[in-house]
């Protein structure tokens, strides 16, 4: 039972540190700078990535699915269909934010967790900042901001991936994977991910605050912290998934 | 004034207590350096986190000019610690920011200042300090000694009533320890501040010690001036005081000659 204990402290502690969070900033001016430096920080900065992954991976997308829809009862254009919803119910969002997540996350909680060790929060601390507020609000409202604009960039690129891939090796005719793309469209699948992405986005962001913000020790320990980071956000994103697609989709 | 009274604290290690400091009481004293020595462990920094409400004492009473800052709310201690500059053991000024930007950040928290006079007073702080030419740098750019003076910059930008230091030679050479203890020395008289500093030093005691308070194990184990601290008969004071060669050889001097230093000497 243990375990137990240590998760429910744990989410105590997190909690707790939450609260300390969401409070009101002690200079507005100042939290709008951090506001917008976290924005390109954590956002803008990641792009090239998301680029690079979303390209792939929706060329991969369409690359599998017309290797296994071979049959003939099945239209054409049902490659680019599967590939979208591929992208808009579950990539977009859920695959973006646990690929974020370790970029994001481990770089929140590193920054934060060297700024713990390296006694940075006891020096805001002792000014009379709450030094949780002046750190990790900006992160979390910052990623919050920026996140359902990453999904839409990642679902764009995706398709735009799977197109390159109908251009260049003629696996589906492009006309078809247009229309595949088009057929059957529900909006509501687009506003489904980007309901998601914003809860991913807390996750990512005020968990690894919280594993960065309460670091005991050096170095190591900042590693591990990183680490932790990663791994819990991954796993409440997928509980968090699994719980909106039930709420949101049935 | 600061006054600790019957101050204990003790942390929970697993099952077990452990118990840090044991009724200490101390005053520390308006315009004097007072120091807080003691070997490594002995409960000094947890004395000195308990000082400034960074921890809570289990019990006692810690009283910044009569307002007991143990039974302050939120707010109060809010206020309180405007009045209070912090110098600590690493540094710990901010990585991503310049010397400029590190001593303006107090500036731009609390102070009703126009970005004009900001600048100036970070200026004036910085020119304090012996650090002109540096404002651009990062921390990452300056050495040991040039670090410990853009955070001492920083701790009297807002000009505190009282200045914590832990530790402020901590990875200094000599010869930079005594510019920095000398630094604070004169900031102390004459900004009037109320300055603790938390060393086990021997060179700082005799250098700049006015206040005295030796923890020993966490009790309070003496308090006194240097002019008294060579001929205590307190074997654990001794102990620390003459543990190197130095110190017994100032020992046997000022018995044959009655030397008594006031200040380091350049």
């Amino acid at each position: 039972m243990t375990w137990l204990y240590n998760v429910l402290n744990a989410f105590g502690e997190y909690c707790t540190f939450l609260w300390s969070v969401i409070s009101i900033p002690e200079k507005w001016r100042e939290f709008f700078k951090r506001y917008t430096n976290e924005i390109s920080k954590l956002g803008l900065d990641s792009i090239p990535l998301i680029l690079i992954v979303s390209l792939f991976i929706g060329a991969l997308c369409t690359i599998l699915i017309k290797l296994n829809i071979n049959n003939p009862l099945l239209p054409r254009y049902s490659v680019g269909m599967a590939t979208r919803e591929i992208i808009l119910l579950e990539f977009s969002s859920s695959i973006l934010c646990l690929i974020l997540s370790g970029k994001v996350g481990s770089n929140i909680a590193s920054e934060i967790g060297t700024m713990r060790v390296t006694e940075q929060i006891d020096a805001i601390d002792i000014m009379g900042i709450n030094s949780a507020n002046f750190l990790v609000m900006p992160k979390i409202t910052g990623l919050i901001t920026i996140m359902p604009f990453l999904v839409i960039i990642c679902m764009f690129t995706s398709l735009l991936g799977g197109y390159f891939v109908c251009v260049l090796t003629a696996i589906v005719d492009v006309d078809t994977y247009l229309y595949g793309i088009q057929t059957s469209f529900t909006p509501w699948y687009v506003w489904f991910a980007l309901i998601k992405s914003l809860f991913f986005a807390f996750i990512i962001s005020s968990v690894s605050a919280f594993n960065g913000y309460t670091v005991r020790g050096g170095s190591v320990e900042v590693g591990k912290a990183s680490t932790r980071a990663v791994v819990v956000s991954n796993i409440m994103i997928l509980f968090t998934d699994v719980l909106l697609t039930k709420i949101m989709l049935q | 004034m600061i006054e600790v009274k019957n101050l204990e604290k003790s942390f929970v290690e697993g099952d077990s207590t452990r118990q840090v400091l044991f009724g200490i009481n101390a005053n520390f004293y308006d315009g004097k350096t007072n120091l807080i020595i003691g070997q490594s462990g002995s409960g000094k920094t947890v004395l000195v986190k308990n000082i400034v409400g960074l921890m809570t004492p289990d019990e006692g009473e810690i009283l910044y000019d009569g307002r007991d800052i143990t039974a302050m709310n939120k707010s109060q201690l809010k206020a309180l610690r405007k009045e209070i500059g912090m110098l600590f053991q690493g540094s710990a000024l901010f990585d991503s920011e310049t010397v400029m930007g590190n001593v303006m950040f107090p500036l731009k928290m609390f102070s009703t200042m126009s970005r004009e006079e900001q600048m100036e007073r970070a200026q004036f702080c910085i020119n304090r300090v012996n650090l002109a030419g540096s404002e651009n740098k990062f921390p990452s750019e300056l050495s040991g000694g040039m670090q410990k003076r853009a955070a001492i910059a920083r701790a009297i930008a807002l000009n505190p009533k009282y200045l914590f230091c832990d530790e402020p030679n901590s990875g200094l050479d000599p010869k930079t320890s005594i510019v920095i203890d000398e630094l604070l020395s004169d900031i102390t008289h004459e900004f009037g501040i109320t300055t603790i500093i938390n060393t086990h030093d021997m060179n700082s005691v005799m250098g700049i010690g006015e206040n005295i308070i030796f923890i020993n194990k966490g009790h309070l184990g003496w308090n006194g001036t240097k002019e008294e601290i060579y001929d205590q008969d307190n074997d654990d004071l001794n102990n620390f005081v003459y543990a190197t060669d130095l110190f017994r050889d100032v020992r046997k001097y000022r018995l044959v000659h009655g030397y008594n230093r006031t200040r380091h000497t350049k």
